[in-house]
């Protein structure tokens, strides 16, 4: 028992490796903060591309989608990450950490949209569209406002699939908060850096996924 | 030399390719064998859990909240961590197969779990107090009655997570599970060339591109509103 404490709940190690950790946090947040909103404006543009009338972009926008779905995201970043420079191109760690994820992200926000959008009945858009609104005009100000209205619990669950994802940047030696732990351990020789790691990451989600829990009761309900 | 051929010759390089195909496909099988051994698990775990939350202990309740909402909240690759470098020092020596299989199973669980008590309480109370009332003892209402049209209703949603779970078996490569991408890493620090990276995705999508399409079949044909 004493063993487990020491290895895994050791306060000393952690308030060493705390101000590393902390740095690590702010550049996940960093992260986020980058990563969902490519996501959210990158999966508009599919759902609106899945969604157009013309087939070329409907079915570019339907193998865009199950390629991602296919592929695991740590694989769409090591892909980027170590062969990309074979073509002559080599990108951050940064950045090849936001093209994955604005490629991953997009089309599961993306599958989200278009169940949103196609919740909207075919009536509003002709109403809209009778009062004189444009075709684009009736999109941004009737149809989808009131499609994000209906996804809501779905936006915020895939929200949280996306931070909890952000831990494979660690993979690419991007200084987000995992990684900052991993070092942390591997220097200490104990694991309770990552224990804090993930305390973190639970005081940050919880809310998140309590939040998510009452909405699915609510609905089955 | 142009520009196609240098293109094709880093990354679709045939006598790469003939050099490293038993290495990707050996990885293939480890990932569908980690693949096949967590959805199995997972989804028995989590539909267990959901039926002891039906009979509505208290103290084992809590206990289930809190395993799911955990599982839930942490990213599986933080986990991983924890039980391969922690567990060892403590005595307790798991191998990275086992430590994969062990955290995707329980993250598996917990969502399963949500999926089908969130169908669980969507059938109406009316339908236990019909089923009790012809007699039936709890148990056989929860497992004739209630589970057949809860988890018809959990059908689609857990399909999407077991793919996106499965889909995980990547993060093995991590801690030195030799499945698909692992194998291709270290053929491309080999050979100084991208050939093993594509190969690698595209072993994945021979895996999991038919897993997708039966999702998506699934979906449509569990598409199916309660009168």
């Amino acid at each position: 028992m004493e063993l487990l404490r020491q290895q895994f709940f050791n306060i000393d190690v952690m308030v060493q490796a705390w101000p590393l950790i902390l740095r690590g946090l702010g550049m996940t947040a960093l992260l986020c903060l980058a990563v969902i909103p490519l996501g959210l404006l990158g999966g508009l543009a599919v759902a609106v591309a899945s969604l157009s009338r013309s087939r070329l972009l409907r079915w570019t926008a339907k193998g865009f989608i199950d390629l991602f779905r296919a592929l695991p995201p740590l694989v769409v970043l090591i892909l980027l990450y170590s062969g990309l420079p074979f073509a002559g191109l080599r990108l951050t760690p940064f950045a090849a950490v936001c093209l994955a994820f604005l490629l991953n992200s997009s089309c599961f926000y993306g599958e989200i949209y278009r169940a949103g959008i196609e919740s909207v009945g075919r009536g509003q858009w002709e109403a809209a569209r009778s009062t004189g609104l444009s075709a684009a005009q009736t999109f941004t100000s009737v149809i989808l406002p009131q499609a994000v209205r209906n996804v809501v619990p779905d936006l915020v669950s895939n929200t949280v699939e996306v931070v909890k994802l952000t831990s494979i940047a660690s993979v690419v030696s991007f200084t987000e908060m995992l990684y900052a732990a991993d070092m942390a351990r591997s220097v200490t020789f104990n694991t309770s850096p990552i224990v804090l790691a993930a305390a973190i990451y639970l005081v940050i989600l919880w809310p998140a996924v309590r939040l998510m829990s009452r909405f699915e009761h609510r609905v089955a309900a | 030399m142009t520009g196609f051929e240098r293109f094709a010759e880093s990354f679709f390089n045939p006598t790469l390719i003939g050099r490293y195909w038993p290495e990707i496909v050996s990885g293939m099988l480890i990932t569908v064998e980690i693949a096949l051994a967590v959805v199995a698990t997972g989804i028995m775990l989590g539909f267990g859990l959901a039926c002891v939350r039906s009979y509505r202990v208290l103290p084992l309740n809590a206990f289930i909240v809190v395993f799911v909402d955990v599982f839930r909240a942490l990213p599986p690759l933080v986990l991983i961590l924890i039980l391969y470098f922690g567990l060892p020092n403590i005595g307790l020596n798991l191998s990275a197969f086992t430590v994969l299989w062990l955290v995707l199973s329980l993250v598996l669980a917990a969502f399963a779990e949500e999926i089908l008590w969130a169908g669980i309480l969507s059938v109406r109370k009316g339908q236990w107090d019909a089923a009790r009332s012809t007699g039936l003892g709890f148990g056989q209402t929860l497992v004739s009655v209630i589970l057949p049209q809860a988890v018809r209703l959990a059908i689609p949603p857990l399909t999407n997570r077991t793919i996106a779970i499965t889909k995980n078996t990547a993060l093995g490569s991590v801690i030195g599970v030799s499945e698909v991408i692992y194998q291709a890493q270290s053929a491309v620090s080999f050979s100084g060339n991208a050939t093993p990276l594509m190969m690698a995705a595209i072993g994945y999508l021979l895996i999991f591109a038919p897993v997708v399409a039966l999702g998506s079949f699934i979906e449509r044909r569990f598409a199916w509103r309660r009168a």
